[in-house]
């Protein structure tokens, strides 16, 4: 058993088959010339061997390496990177299987924000009418916290959309520093859902720590290789065409524990990266393939996930921008470059730049759900709860995103026109021109049953004059939050408060 | 084996199954007989009129409507019942005058969107709905002028009149056949309700219509309080 996702069975084709060729030509002219910038002489070496060229030359007070990486050492990498990767859930009905190759869609959470945001509802009077009272949601922003991101796992946990967790708040408490923040993410994850959990590691030492908590969750190291629970995110790039040290430390340690890893590169168009599509995809491409390339050769065959998050910079602020067409054309584009080379992919939408919930969320929102899922890529992360981009988290919008994704998966459907849905269409409207009133209506009872019509808007509210989406998700967070919370058994967590150290007593629930 | 035949219009009526070509809702059920003829077959057997009527398709019906207010059900099955039991009131309404026991349908609805207008979709749906809560509905179509409308209500007698328009431009038409009603003398003897998109309570009110009905259900139990209550 594992989550279904959704399928979306004809991936739309942004460029021809040439244009995907003179991309992959162009990223690879580019890895030579001007090449790459390496700050991990552990990386510069593992490409040395393989026949890439480094010169070495300082920046600043660092070392640093340019490496020409040529296409002979890309595509020993190709060959052996594997197309399907398993990742693996504390409940195995929510393992994902991903295929490079294939058309199943998984939607997930992150970004780690910095802000929770609160929904208050409070009533309010108006001046003018004193007797016309109103209820209107107050918004409360503040840091958030690790038991925030507990109750953020808890709701992932029900959101049916919601295919894997990545941790997505920023665990701010007086008590969490670099030494114990990793351990308290992760662990606040787990105990909270039993889908997949995803992750960046802020503090490379804790790596072992994390892993650990993982084994002792899937049942020891071998078994978490075959289910592992936990996969990690490595920014390995800088943008453009830079390795950094620690990052690029930590992918080629993952790579070696065999655990899947996102390489993730989030140039900016306009600012870290050429704001027009050739320019942008050529070089984000590249940056990814580099990844791909440190990961497979410190350990060949381990699981690579292929993450290009190309964003346009915000002209006024050279802020990130993500619900915009470019962002749409460079995502898009990039999975289908991931889809040519055979790497799962991981790709981004829902995320836009108001910093509340409402017209401007859901306008810039819908704008990368419609469209870049089709693209088939394996992973759409960022889905549920973002706003201000990707720093503020309201679990009030991560309900109504998991409603909105659920609309926006009607529109990947094939079109359902062979011959016999013709044969059978032209039977019954022969039937209904037949009939006194000509209505074609009991034969929508079908579709309607199987879930194949778009149903209404559930937080459509009763008013005529005031619009409640906000207070009718305000109403289904709390219900949400009120069920039982999915713990990881009692012995689990012993064991890890055991073996783990600087894990926060609070977060135990058994405690 | 008349309970089992009664049992049999119920499950058809919750299926939406006029006659045995239809497929129903769960399974397809294509060939077997459905409400038409399991109402045929229960008149040929001697089945009580009023038992089918009132234990199968009225019970049927109820149920149907429950299932929509618990939200199990919605608008195409709603419809797919009452065309069901439509088509089978057809089939029992030559028994119920003069069948032993039997009873004369609810009341007869003169239904007709007025003059200028082409729209009928909802007066459509007023229609079936009213037919399978077991009205007697004269359709009488589109564009139909006022004097032709007084005419029909005399001609058959009817008890209510369902106006419909969805231009703003025909509304003042529905006022047009009140007048007339009231020309005609008959004013008093029937009832009156309007509906369509721009009509509301207050045109109602204005043009001195009985009721408005804001949908086909609002239109359905309007005309049951007009024939329970008889009154505004």
């Amino acid at each position: 058993m594992s989550r279904e996702g959704v399928i979306v069975r004809n991936p739309y084709k942004r460029l021809s088959a040439e244009q995907i060729e003179r991309v992959n030509k162009t990223s690879l002219e580019l890895l030579q010339k001007p090449g790459v910038l390496f700050f991990n002489e552990e990386a510069v070496e593992l490409l040395a061997k393989a026949g890439a060229k480094a010169t070495k030359t300082t920046e600043g007070e660092s070392d640093a390496w340019w490496v020409s990486i040529p296409p002979s050492v890309v595509q020993q990498a190709l060959e052996t990177v594997p197309s399907q990767i398993v990742l693996g859930a504390r409940n195995e009905e929510n393992i994902l299987q991903l295929d490079a190759k294939g058309y199943r869609v998984h939607f997930g959470s992150g970004s780690e924000t910095n802000i929770w945001l609160d929904v208050k509802p409070e009533q309010f009077v108006s001046e003018e009418d004193p007797k016309n009272h109103r209820v209107f949601s107050s918004i409360v922003r503040r840091r958030g916290t690790a038991a925030d991101l507990c109750r953020s796992a808890h709701l992932a946990e029900q959101m049916e959309n919601l295919d894997f967790f990545l941790r997505n708040v920023n665990i701010q408490d007086p008590d969490i520093d670099e030494t114990n923040k990793d351990v308290n993410k992760f662990f606040a994850s787990f105990n909270n859902t039993t889908k997949h959990i995803m992750g960046g590691l802020t503090d490379f030492r804790q790596l072992d720590n994390v892993v650990r908590m993982a084994e002792i969750i899937a049942g020891g190291r071998e078994k978490l290789q075959q289910n592992p629970v936990i996969s990690f995110i490595t920014s390995v790039i800088k943008s453009p065409l830079q390795v950094v040290e620690e990052t690029a430390e930590k992918l080629i340690a993952v790579a070696r524990m065999k655990l899947p890893v996102v390489i993730s590169s989030s140039p900016q168009g306009g600012s870290t990266a050429p704001i027009d599509e050739a320019g942008m995809v050529a070089q984000v491409n590249a940056e990814v393939l580099t990844g791909v390339v440190i990961n497979q050769l410190a350990q060949p065959g381990a699981p690579v996930i292929y993450g290009a998050v190309p964003v346009r910079a915000r002209m006024d602020d050279l802020h990130d921008m993500y619900g915009v067409p470019e962002f749409c054309f460079y995502t898009t584009s990039v999975a289908q470059m991931a889809r040519h080379y055979g790497v799962p992919c991981y790709s981004t939408a829902g995320v836009g730049d108001s910093k509340v919930p409402g017209m401007q969320a859901a306008a810039e929102k819908m704008f990368t759900h419609a469209t870049v899922p089709r693209a088939a890529p394996d992973l759409v992360h960022y889905s549920f709860g973002l706003l201000e981009k990707t720093n503020t988290f309201c679990p009030e919008q991560a309900v109504l995103d998991n409603h909105h994704i659920g609309m926006a998966k009607f529109l990947y459907q094939e079109p359902a026109v062979g011959e016999e849905d013709l044969q059978k269409a032209a039977e019954v409207i022969n039937e209904v021109m037949g009939t006194p009133h000509r209505l074609y209506a009991r034969y929508a009872r079908k579709m309607l049953r199987r879930g194949e019509i778009f149903p209404n808007y559930p937080f459509e509210g009763e008013l005529e004059d005031q619009d409640e989406t906000l207070l009718k998700a305000h109403e289904k967070v709390q219900e949400m939050l009120s069920r039982p919370y999915n713990h990881l058994p009692r012995e689990v967590c012993r064991e890890i408060y055991d073996s783990v150290p600087g894990l926060l007593p609070r977060l135990n629930p058994y405690e | 084996m008349s309970e089992d035949l009664i049992s049999q219009i119920i499950e058809n009526v919750l299926q939406g199954r006029r006659n045995k070509n239809d497929e129903g809702l769960d399974d397809d059920l294509t060939g077997q007989p459905g409400v038409v003829e399991l109402v045929e077959e229960g008149l040929q057997q001697g089945v009580d009129v009023e038992k089918i009527l009132v234990d199968g398709l009225s019970h049927g019906m109820n149920l149907v409507g429950e299932k929509y207010e618990k939200g199990e059900y919605f608008i195409p099955d709603m419809l797919a019942a009452a065309e069901a039991v439509g088509e089978a009131m057809e089939v029992l309404e030559p028994h119920l005058a003069s069948g032993e026991g039997a009873r004369e349908s609810k009341a007869k609805v003169v239904m007709a969107t007025v003059e200028k207008d082409q729209h009928d979709i909802g007066k459509n749906l007023v229609c079936i709905m009213l037919r399978g809560a077991g009205f007697s509905v004269v359709d009488m179509g589109v564009n139909v002028p006022a004097p032709r409308i007084i005419e029909t209500m005399k001609e058959e007698n009817a008890q209510i009149l369902g106006l419909s328009a969805l231009l703003d431009t025909t509304m003042p038409f529905m006022a047009q056949t009140i007048e007339e009603l009231e020309k005609e003398g008959i004013r008093d003897k029937v009832k009156v309700m309007i509906g369509g998109a721009p009509t509301s309570e207050e045109f109602a009110r204005e043009i001195g219509a009985d009721a408005h009905g804001k949908d086909a259900f609002a239109a359905v139990k309007i005309a049951e309080k007009m024939t329970t209550e008889g009154g505004r």
